[in-house]
């Protein structure tokens, strides 16, 4: 679970993908989660980064982060598996 | 450093709802550091904006459509010459390329530069000749007929799945999902540009485009790859954007290289959501949005112009990706005595 390489992602949480010329808005806890997968993050890491900075479930936290991931790799900003 | 003085003729002055390449070509040059420019607009309409615009023409001579002959068209030209000086020729449309691409040795004779496609490379890229194209040099390209007829409209099913694309030779195209749309496309088309009119494969996907320069050898003095971003209902391109796309500018190069391209050339294409790319178009000149090229750091028309002097060009390697453009429309305000100079004398 990668995030492409090219992507851009700005504070802001604008997310460019070059490839495409397609552009997104995060809000700003979904720019943070897109900036760990830049940074190349496994999901534990990311799951005990987000879990501990805010107040959210374990349990439901692992299902809006799957559902974010689906949505990612729907818009192709995820490299693929194999 | 001493500004080349060149004297430069350009049409497409039409900077409309459907714009012609002219304004955005002469926008480039005036930007140059190397040319101190004349520019002379050549103008088939008197209501072609570029013509009344601040800073774009110095001169504008209005010349008859080609379709009228072409030797009108270049007698109107060599006229124009004798008055101008003319050093490089510009020309815009598809559907004048044929007249000066064939009169080449002519304007040589007069001292008029351009830097066109020959006539084989016109010829085998034109949308009816597509699929030979895309067998020729191993580039994927939709099916494509071309039909002359109305009676051929009814034998488009053997061959194809609706929708299919309905398009004029050098311009428009129309979506058509039916029998009975492609015979309204056919007819609207063909009373406008003539025949044939081709029907090609519907290819769903994103549309893609390339703006690029071939110095005629083999090499690609640049290319910019974009996409539309906000598209107006003639499929123009309103706003787009510099993508960073390996493919594409792989695809670009491969096609300039074995065709041994001369001159602008658009390549239209569609990414379908395997990643794969198919050749829709090729347009053998500059495109109406080339100025993106040239904010993203490739002045492709000045380019252009130096190999048509035949200065050494290195090519370009690198551009600004994300780079964006929005067109805009303004009512420029004109003075009466303009328009019936240009009317009544055919010169402004």
């Amino acid at each position: 679970m990668k995030l492409k390489k090219n992507i851009a992602v700005s504070e802001s949480g604008f997310v460019f993908d070059p490839n495409s010329g397609d552009s997104f808005s995060m809000n700003p806890f979904g720019a943070e989660i897109l900036n760990l997968l830049k940074q190349e993050k496994d999901f534990d890491k990311i799951h005990d980064t987000m879990t501990k900075k805010y107040d959210v479930p374990p349990g439901e936290f692992d299902k809006y982060f799957l559902d974010f991931i689906q949505t990612l790799k729907q818009f192709n900003l995820i490299e693929n598996d194999d | 450093m001493n500004k080349l003085k060149v004297t430069l003729a350009v049409t497409g002055l039409n900077n409309t709802d459907n714009p012609g390449p002219g304004v955005p070509v002469i926008r480039s040059l005036r930007e140059s550091e190397d040319f101190d420019l004349t520019v002379i607009g050549l103008a088939y309409e008197t209501l072609e904006p570029g013509i009344y615009m601040d800073n774009i023409v110095d001169k504008v001579y209005q010349v008859p459509y080609p379709s009228e002959g072409s030797g009108d068209l270049i007698k109107r030209l060599e006229y124009i010459h004798e008055r101008e000086k003319i050093d490089v020729l510009i020309p815009n449309f598809d559907a004048e390329l044929y007249t000066f691409m064939k009169s080449s040795a002519r304007l040589h004779e007069m001292g008029i530069k351009t830097f066109l496609p020959t006539i084989e490379q016109f010829e085998e890229r034109h949308k009816s000749e597509l699929p030979a194209f895309g067998k020729k040099y191993g580039v994927s390209v939709p099916k494509s007929k071309s039909v002359l007829k109305h009676s051929d409209i009814e034998k488009i099913r053997d061959d194809f799945e609706f929708p299919v694309m309905v398009k004029g030779k050098f311009y428009d195209a129309y979506l058509a999902y039916n029998e009975e749309q492609v015979r309204m496309h056919y007819n609207k088309i063909s009373a406008k540009w003539g025949l044939p009119v081709i029907i090609q494969e519907f290819i769903k996907g994103t549309e893609v485009n390339v703006v690029a320069l071939g110095d005629g050898k083999g090499n690609t003095i640049g290319a910019v790859p974009m996409r539309k971003q906000y598209i107006t209902d003639k499929g123009k391109a309103w706003g787009g954007i510099t993508l960073d796309n390996k493919e594409m500018l792989d695809l670009t190069h491969k096609i300039i290289r074995s065709t041994n391209w001369r001159g602008g050339m658009e390549l239209e294409l569609i990414k379908t959501s395997k990643n794969e790319l198919y050749v829709i178009e090729i347009n053998p000149r500059i495109p109406a949005w080339v100025y993106l090229a040239v904010g993203a750091g490739q002045n492709l028309p000045e380019a252009l112009v130096k190999l048509a002097l035949g200065e050494e060009v290195k090519p370009f390697d690198k551009y600004q990706i994300g780079r964006m453009f929005v067109r805009y429309s303004y009512d420029l305000m004109i003075d009466l005595k303009d328009f019936e100079k240009l009317s009544t004398t055919g010169k402004l």
